[in-house]
């Protein structure tokens, strides 16, 4: 008991702050040394431009309205692709997580199906679609899907065989019991499911831009690249990595706020 | 090997003298320990009983070196306590956390020695030997987690032994086990106190658990702690869990014991025990 | 008799499927969509041939090069970086950008850095799969047990052998997890590693079908690419049951509990 109390009261508010300066410090000594590396020679400006110069680069960027544009196409399908993975994901998982046939079923076809790299499905979106926002939308929802329909399936098997069998004998029919037992308890799952997709169909969005050229910040990215502007290719990773980083943290915070009752933390799943 | 139950002459093995421990904190720092100080002789079995929140996993920390200690001093043969000495061994209250699960239970008696640089003909041997010593002389290749409660504790308690300390020290070892094991640990650690002549340090919250064991109890105030009471146990060497907790004398001292927690409940680091009790009432 | 269920339950909607697709492509010559017969009949040409070992083992080596390459310094220096709260506090939010980076993004920046060799491809492999294996190995060291290192530390065991028999396997199930994330990123950066200036290698193929309209052949190249994200993942499977057994074992007695 006292262990345990004395090891949580070692972990506490004010930590927040000396963390933010201590994270503060860390992107400056990087910035730091970066700058210095290159100013110095150490490492070629060809390769890296100096620090100033990528971050100037962004801050002009900033007030560029193809940047956003850029930005704005991205996101787009991203918030598409997401939506359509989540709908199908979800109705899709909970017909089979519903029903022990189904489950058993599909398994093995879901077990092949889901460690295909949605990457291998770029010829073919190329073949379909051209250079079109169907496209990036064939392998975000290819790849998302699969995150949110087997968190979905998870959440289905997690129901409390008890509390079904109640509802049951209370004479609740089978859309009541999805709606007053199921639901709840597969919510936590889904938002995971949700939140681990985002990420995904963010990085599929872009790869997509970058390897078929649909418009967007990846297309952005391999202009720059083709064109010999160093600079423009950081100050391009650069924002992809900043709306990766706002992603995850929305993402979080909603998982948060929705399971603040929910105490099990679960394994993160692959892409 | 065999030591002098009562162990008066010997010369203190361990010695905590005016110990204070001061947790920092943002608002200044919890006192947990305010100033402490007893010994122990060579051999002797001491239990260390105190209310919950008594700050015995403090102390017992501060003694094995786990914890630095804010002003006093801890010596053990002689030297101050500042790391792990290596005459020591701990068996903590959390069996299932203080054995590695991903080894088996020789591997987890064998580490301490491998880590002391012990040959490996030696080392098992020695496991062997300490697991016989607990009674799992099958369970060497198992895993801590595919074996019970109780026995998981002696596979901790033969990690222990195998390490051949002078002082062993037990947080607690058998508050998570239910009462039959516990009995039959309870008079394990007899048997192999009285087998190996090795001192020690037996921290708990039972009053009847450290009566039967003792052969002095040493009572903590609440914390910031001082000792409260420093009780000798003039019970029988041989104990038995029935004849034993039968004695009138055990239910001397336990009314005793009982009544002293009571107080240090109260009393937060105000009076110090200077001279051992001795209760007299046969 | 369970046997016969169980392998019914496993093969039944896969065969359903490619039933569905045999009929549905019997009315003669849909340009997109071979027949599965004809599938069949070009995977085994396009890929049993010396494409085999020109091309797909190569991108095995790059993609098991770069992946070993993630693991060894994503462990080593996650056990470093969860070792210090400090420094852990420092990197902290450079880590989370870093992680954040859509690792497909490194390909055009190591090809201008590195230029078109097969070297930049196994860089960027292992760049682009170091950070969930960094993550959660910070994450495992992090989370180590209380009570198990004031063991290790009351019985003196020295730094080395915490290391190797405390830290790192208490950190395990979340390096495995981590390492399960990278595989998948690895597989990706391979394929698209090889689709950018590249003249071998399973990702230019596809492609390169695809641009010369060998929709079959395109096809087979897609159907490998599933067949080896699949094996990886039944691989990884066997080989984390294996490593973790202790943990999956301890984890079954105490849901009993």
């Amino acid at each position: 008991m006292t262990t345990t109390a004395f090891g949580r009261r070692r972990s506490h508010r004010p930590n927040a702050v000396v963390n933010m300066a201590l994270g503060l410090a860390g992107i400056a000594g990087l910035l730091l040394v970066w700058e210095l590396v290159t100013r110095t020679g150490i490492i070629d400006p060809r390769f890296l431009p100096p620090a100033s110069e990528v971050l100037v680069r962004f801050a002009s960027m900033l007030r560029d309205l193809q940047f956003w544009r850029e930005v704005g196409e991205t996101m787009t399908s991203w918030a598409i692709g997401l939506a359509i993975a989540v709908v199908a994901g979800t109705i899709a998982g909970f017909a089979i997580g519903s029903s022990r046939f189904l489950e058993r079923a599909t398994r093995s076809t879901i077990e092949f199906l889901r460690p295909i790299p949605s990457v291998a499905l770029i010829p073919l979106a190329v073949l379909l679609f051209g250079t079109k926002m169907q496209s990036s939308l064939l392998l975000i929802v290819y790849a998302s899907f699969w995150q949110v329909l087997i968190q979905v399936i998870y959440g289905t098997l997690d129901v409390d065989p008890v509390a079904n069998e109640t509802a049951r004998s209370y004479r609740l029919g089978r859309l009541q019991r999805i709606r007053h037992v199921v639901w709840p308890t597969t919510l936590p799952y889904l938002i995971t499911g949700i939140r681990l997709a985002a990420s995904v169909a963010l990085i599929l969005a872009i790869t997509a831009e970058l390897i078929i050229g649909t418009p967007g910040l990846g297309k952005a990215i391999s202009d720059s690249q083709s064109g010999g502007d160093v600079v423009g290719v950081y100050a391009y990773i650069l924002a992809t990595g900043l709306i990766g980083v706002l992603v995850n943290l929305v993402a979080r915070l909603v998982e948060r706020r929705t399971l603040a009752w929910h105490t099990s933390i679960r394994s993160e799943l692959a892409l | 090997m065999t030591p002098e139950p009562s162990g008066a002459a010997a010369r203190p093995l361990l010695v905590v003298e005016h110990l204070k421990k001061v947790y920092p904190t943002a608002t200044g720092g919890v006192e947990a320990v305010r100033d402490l100080h007893f010994s122990v002789p060579e051999g002797q079995l001491v239990c260390i009983v105190g209310p919950s929140g008594a700050g015995k996993t403090t102390l017992l920390k501060c003694i094995a070196g786990l914890l630095p200690i804010t002003s006093g001093r801890i010596e053990l043969l002689g030297e101050a306590i500042t790391a792990p000495p290596k005459a020591m061994a701990v068996v903590f209250q959390e069996y299932g956390r203080s054995l590695f699960p991903w080894m088996s239970v020789e591997a987890n008696v064998e580490l301490p020695l491998k880590s002391a640089g012990v040959s490996k003909p030696e080392r098992r041997a020695a496991a062997a030997d300490a697991l016989h010593a607990v009674g799992l002389d099958d369970a060497g290749g198992k895993y801590p987690w595919q074996l019970s409660g109780g026995m998981q504790q002696r596979v901790a308690i033969a990690r222990a032994l195998a390490y051949k300390p002078k002082v062993l020290i037990m947080d607690e070892p058998f508050a998570a086990v239910d009462a039959q094991t516990r009995a039959d640990l309870e008079d394990l650690i007899r048997v192999i106190w009285k087998q190996l002549g090795v001192t020690i340090l037996f921290v708990t919250h039972d009053i009847d658990e450290s009566v039967y064991l003792g052969e002095r109890v040493v009572v903590l105030s609440n914390s910031p702690t001082v000792v409260q009471d420093d009780v000798v146990i003039d019970l029988p060497a041989e104990r038995d869990q029935l004849t034993t907790r039968s004695h009138p004398q055990f239910a001397a001292l336990r009314s005793h014991i009982y009544e002293q927690i009571q107080r240090a409940k109260h009393n937060r680091g105000t009076e110090t025990a200077s001279t051992p009790t001795v209760l007299r009432r046969h | 008799m369970k046997l016969l269920k169980d392998a019914a339950y496993t093969l039944g909607l896969p065969v359903l499927l490619i039933l569905l697709w045999w009929i549905g492509t019997l009315g003669g010559s849909n340009f997109y969509v071979p027949t599965p017969a004809q599938l069949a009949q070009t995977f085994v040409d396009t890929w049993f041939s010396p494409r085999l070992w020109e091309d797909i083992l190569p991108s095995l080596g790059r993609l098991f090069a770069g992946l070993a390459a993630a693991i060894v310094f994503g462990v080593g220096i996650g056990v470093f970086i969860g070792s210090f709260r400090t420094v852990r506090r420092v990197l902290e939010p450079l880590l989370e950008f870093f992680r954040a980076v859509p690792p497909p993004v490194l390909v055009p920046l190591f090809m201008l850095i590195f230029g078109l060799n097969d070297q930049m491809r196994v860089f960027v492999i292992a760049f682009g799969s170091v950070w969930p294996i960094l993550l959660n190995t910070i994450e495992g060291v992090r989370g180590t047990d209380e009570v198990m290192r004031d063991t290790a530390s009351s019985y003196r065991i020295t730094r080395v052998q915490r290391l190797a028999y405390l830290i790192v396997p208490a950190a395990g199930p979340k390096i495995l997890t981590g390492v399960r994330q990278s595989l998948s990123i690895a597989l990706i950066l391979m394929v698209i590693s090889e689709m950018f200036g590249s003249s071998s290698g399973l990702g230019f193929l596809i492609s390169y079908f695809q641009r010369s309209f060998a929709i079959p052949e395109m096809w087979s190249g897609i159907l490998l690419l599933g067949l080896i994200g699949f094996a990886l993942s039944v691989v990884f499977r066997l080989i984390e049951r294996r490593i973790l057994r202790w943990y999956h074992g301890l984890r079954e007695v105490q849901r009993e509990g």
